[in-house]
């Protein structure tokens, strides 16, 4: 312990000694690493933003098919549906998306009830009576609306339709409401011609969560025409959706570290006349081969860690404070009209770990072989003055 | 299935600890076919650096090995969201039975890849280097283990489907089913102490003995226990030292012991079983050696280090086994 | 005097069965005395280097035996080599070989870095060196700010800090004034008189005729004309 303590920091001032070698192999080491761990920290925090907000969400969601296609459900169903054991409350729900062709932009509309208390994140107050909507940050900005202002969308028929904004959903609730507009029933119903007795789909809640997937399947069985989703289905599909993500930018950000492995591989095999006229005096007053490559080696480490340590923060600093717009575009999704969403820090110490090992394992073996070549400098090269 | 990051980093460094071997092997081939330890020329002596290479490589692959090991068990953790009635990684590795296998191979390169360090050690230290030519023939079959290892990897992750169902460490271990794991749940966890403490227990005794008297008859009872207590302590995890440890009757799972919501007692736990194993293997297989005095010596030197290595690794095992049947509320035989 | 280090018919030879084949030492014996001051004579291409890495463990022979303390270590493995010369050896260059981007300390202590001997008994080995060779006020400095003499010194501090039974100096002398060549063989013969044993490759005559000497071995075209036996 006491002699690999003592080489390690032999390997330190070493590497203090030779600074530009060393801090061009750092940079970017740590660039790589900064890159790979972006992604990493980004989907993961988006991943647990995702399912926080999912969690919340219906246990099973009814929906019904069509010609393999998604189509109004009978609103009838409902009532058969609450009737199975184990059933809590069953809800037809009234919603579309609406593309505004004059803003270019998607929204999503939904129905409520009129007698809908009014909700602390709802600034005014929530839609109580046809010809009034309750609307979303994102949607008030694209349409440069305020409370009192009148919003204008194209029906089905290509009809002009206004409604009074009567509340406005807060900025902090963003993440489910920026892009929501809030109807009556029948002024949904209305904008997008749907037939009274049917809605869009049916949320059912049910009391045991380890009995959803019995209730889903007996649902299923009543009405064959239904796709029952459940709630574990979603979030095993956001997972899914995440984690391939993330490991297809890491593959493709394999080709960097390919090209860092054969960068570190020249860098440590291009050992300098001085490095090595050190290595040979070394040899000569007593270091062993397997000395000289501890040291080497532990140089390597120290690098490594260094680079990781490095990367990490820059990843976090770029993702956590600057918000990734390096990366964001591309793992965001296809809505159009973003929240500006601020990243929670959620970091997970297990993926820090596979980067971990994605990145050191490949730079040490890249540089094992080098570190051995001079490692092997003959104790006599300095005697004989080569 | 394969793009997670995880499962990413663990082909990774496979592939790359294969090629690594690969080529350590290979070079080992020729300095067996070529190894002339009383010559003093020009080729010998390169082939005796050769040497420090491969031991490097192989430290080094021990290492990552390790690490390994650890990221595979928490991949398997990490995903079992995606798979229905998993909830935890004994549910992953149910989903693509591969996985046992996987983990299994795991455990087998743990202890061939030590051995082989502490053989290399030995020859090292010795000036007529007597192994040579066996470890490098055994570094070959190291080579085809972590290819192996590899295949099962690559096999059992790609071969999972999230949406199959599979079932959990709840049904694994559960009374109802008829598989190994739940005959081993299923062992009268009376019985099992008690034959699990007194094996251990004569274990820590013949460790003693052999550290007083040196004879190789004792060496080679420490070898026969050790063998036979790795899975008799493997299946005492799941037998009853799980259920101290989670204080749940039903609870049979070992891996939930390496997570943070168990203080990661694992970690320790399954290090002082491992290591206490292995350095009591050593003494045994020592004398499996080709005979030579260099060796003999050198062994002499090393094996009190051994014995008490594994005494106390051992104990660390026992000691953390132990202390939850005394120290926690939890109470086995009142139900 | 009990032999310290002994060669038997010792050939070397480089880029053995190769078109630029050389043989540098032809059928060498020689004996050293425990606390001998020997010096290897000839010119230049004459063989006294090879030798000396022979005798301090540095390359094996090719043929022969060498023998250091009565142990044969002509087929030792490498790792041994390096052991006998950390333990037995101080080694002083012809160039120094002073690793110019450390401190005096650093230089002084390097030998010991491998060992399992603790730094706080590094420190007051070196310590106690930089006293006794006049230069511990220097100890912090890099060595590339120090004189000739001064750098001279630290080499020979180097070369004691693992109190060896042996000094090689190979062409000790071939970069100073009579000054400072005076100066190095005067701590060379204290050296020598604690019972030390020093074995010194030369052609300088300053050097072989300095009192130092006991013994003069003479070498031309890898074999020794003279002064073999003492």
């Amino acid at each position: 312990m006491t002699r690999l303590l003592k080489i390690l920091e032999y390997s330190l001032c070493s590497l203090a000694r030779r600074k530009f070698k060393n801090f061009s192999i750092i940079i970017i080491y740590s660039f790589t690493i900064a890159a790979l761990a972006s992604i990493l920290l980004l989907t993961h925090s988006l991943k647990e933003i995702a399912i926080n907000v999912l969690v919340d969400g219906p246990d099973i969601v009814v929906q019904r098919l069509a010609g393999g296609r998604h189509d109004p459900i009978p609103v009838h169903y409902a009532q058969d549906i609450a009737k199975l054991p184990g059933v809590g409350r069953v809800n037809p729900r009234l919603w579309g998306y609406y593309y505004d062709s004059l803003y270019q932009t998607n929204y999503t509309i939904l129905a409520v009830h009129q007698d809908l208390p009014s909700l602390e994140m709802v600034e005014g107050r929530m839609v109580a009576a046809n010809g009034e909507c309750t609307v979303g940050q994102g949607v008030a900005k694209a349409q440069n609306a305020e409370i009192g202002d009148e919003l204008l969308l194209i029906n089905s028929t290509g009809v002009g339709y206004s409604c009074e904004i009567n509340g406005m959903f807060k900025a902090r609730s963003n993440l489910w409401t920026n892009d929501l507009i809030l109807f009556t029933e029948k002024d949904l119903q209305g904008f997008f011609a749907m037939p009274a007795g049917l809605a869009t789909d049916i949320t059912v809640e049910v009391f045991n969560p380890r009995e959803i997937p019995l209730v889903a399947e007996k649902i299923k069985r009543l009405f064959p025409d239904t796709r029952p989703v459940t709630i574990n289905e979603i979030l095993h599909t956001y997972e899914s959706v995440f984690n391939w993500r993330s490991g297809m930018m890491l593959t493709i950000f394999a080709s960097s570290l390919i090209a860092f492995s054969i960068l570190a591989w020249d860098k440590a095999t291009g050992i300098s006349g001085e490095e090595k006229r050190e290595i040979g005096i070394l040899k000569a007053i007593g270091w062993d081969t397997s000395d000289i490559l501890t040291l080497k080696l532990s140089e390597g480490s120290v690098i490594s860690i260094t680079s990781f340590l490095l990367g990490i923060s820059v990843a976090y600093i770029h993702v956590f404070l600057l918000g990734a717009p390096l990366l964001v575009p591309v793992l965001k999704g296809w809505s159009v009209l973003f929240p500006p969403l601020q990243l929670a820090p959620y970091i997970d110490m297990y993926q820090i770990f596979a980067l971990a090992f994605l990145t050191i394992v490949p730079y040490m073996a890249s540089t094992v072989l080098p570190a051995w070549k001079s490692a092997i400098t003959d104790p006599e090269s300095i005697m004989r003055g080569w | 299935m394969m793009l997670h990051p995880g499962i990413l980093a663990l082909i990774l460094g496979s592939t790359i600890s294969l090629i690594l071997l690969f080529y350590a092997s290979a070079l080992g081939l020729i300095i067996m076919a070529h190894w002339d330890s009383t010559s003093s020329s020009e080729e010998q002596l390169l082939l005796e650096r050769k040497t420090y290479l491969i031991s490097t490589i192989v430290g080094m692959i021990l290492g990552f090995h390790l690490f390994s090991g650890l990221l595979f068990l928490y991949t398997i953790d990490d995903i079992h969201p995606l798979f229905v009635g998993a909830m935890c990684g004994t549910g992953t590795l149910n989903a693509n039975p591969i996985g046992w296998l996987a983990l299994l191979s795991k455990g087998v390169i743990f202890f061939a890849a030590s051995l082989w360090i502490i053989v290399n050690s030995l020859d090292q230290t010795c000036e007529d280097t007597p192994l040579v030519r066996y470890k490098y023939a055994a570094l070959s079959v190291l080579f085809l283990l972590f290819g192996v290892d590899l295949l099962l990897q690559i096999s059992y992750f790609s071969g999972l489907q999230p949406q199959k169902i599979t079932s959990c460490c709840g049904s694994l271990f559960g009374a109802g089913s008829t598989n190994v794991a739940s005959e081993l749940a299923a062992l009268a966890p009376g019985k099992t102490m008690w034959f699990f403490y007194s094996t251990a227990v004569s274990y820590l005794g013949t460790i003693l003995l052999c550290l007083t008297y040196h004879s190789w008859f004792l060496r080679i009872i420490l070898l026969v226990q050790s063998l036979f207590l790795l899975p008799l302590s493997l299946a005492s995890i799941v037998s009853f030292i799980s259920l101290y440890i989670y204080q749940i009757p039903s609870h049979h799972c070992p891996f939930d012991m390496i997570q943070k919501n168990y203080y990661f007692i694992g970690y320790p736990l399954y290090i002082g079983l491992f290591a206490g194993i292995l350095f009591g293997l050593v003494p045994g297989l020592s004398l499996l050696l080709p005979k030579a005095e260099s060796l003999e010596r050198e062994i002499n030197k090393r094996e009190r280090r051994w014995l008490i290595q594994a005494f106390l690794f051992f104990s660390l095992f026992l000691t953390i086994s132990t202390w939850p049947i005394f120290s926690g509320n939890f109470r086995l035989f009142a139900y | 005097m009990p032999p310290i280090i002994k060669t038997q018919q010792v050939n070397k030879y480089y880029n053995r069965h190769r078109a630029d084949e050389v043989r540098a030492l032809a059928d060498v014996s020689l004996t050293i005395s425990q606390g001998e001051a020997l010096a290897l004579n000839g010119a230049s291409g004459s063989g006294k280097t090879t030798l000396l890495s022979l005798i301090g463990g540095m390359a094996r022979p090719t043929s022969g035996t060498v023998s250091i303390l009565d142990k044969e270590v002509s087929r030792l493995p490498e790792r041994f080599l390096a052991d006998i010369r950390r333990q037995t050896f101080g080694f002083i260059f012809q160039q120094l070989n002073l690793i110019r981007d450390i401190s005096v300390l650093e230089n002084i202590q390097l030998p010991l870095y491998p060992s399992a001997i603790p730094i706080a008994e590094m420190n007051r080995r070196a310590e106690e060196i930089l006293t006794r060779l006049d230069i511990s006020t220097k100890a912090r400095l890099k060595v590339s700010a120090l004189s000739g003499g001064e750098q001279q010194r630290v080499a020979i501090a180097r070369a004691l800090i693992n109190r060896p039974q042996i000094i090689i100096a190979d062409e000790p002398t071939a970069h100073l004034d009579s000054s400072l060549a005076g100066e190095l063989l005067e701590i060379l013969s204290e050296l020598n008189r604690e019972g030390k044993t020093v074995v010194l490759a030369t052609h300088d005559p300053f050097v072989s005729s300095h009192r130092l000497i006991d013994r003069i071995v003479r070498m031309r075209d890898g074999r020794i004309i003279g002064g073999a036996t003492g």
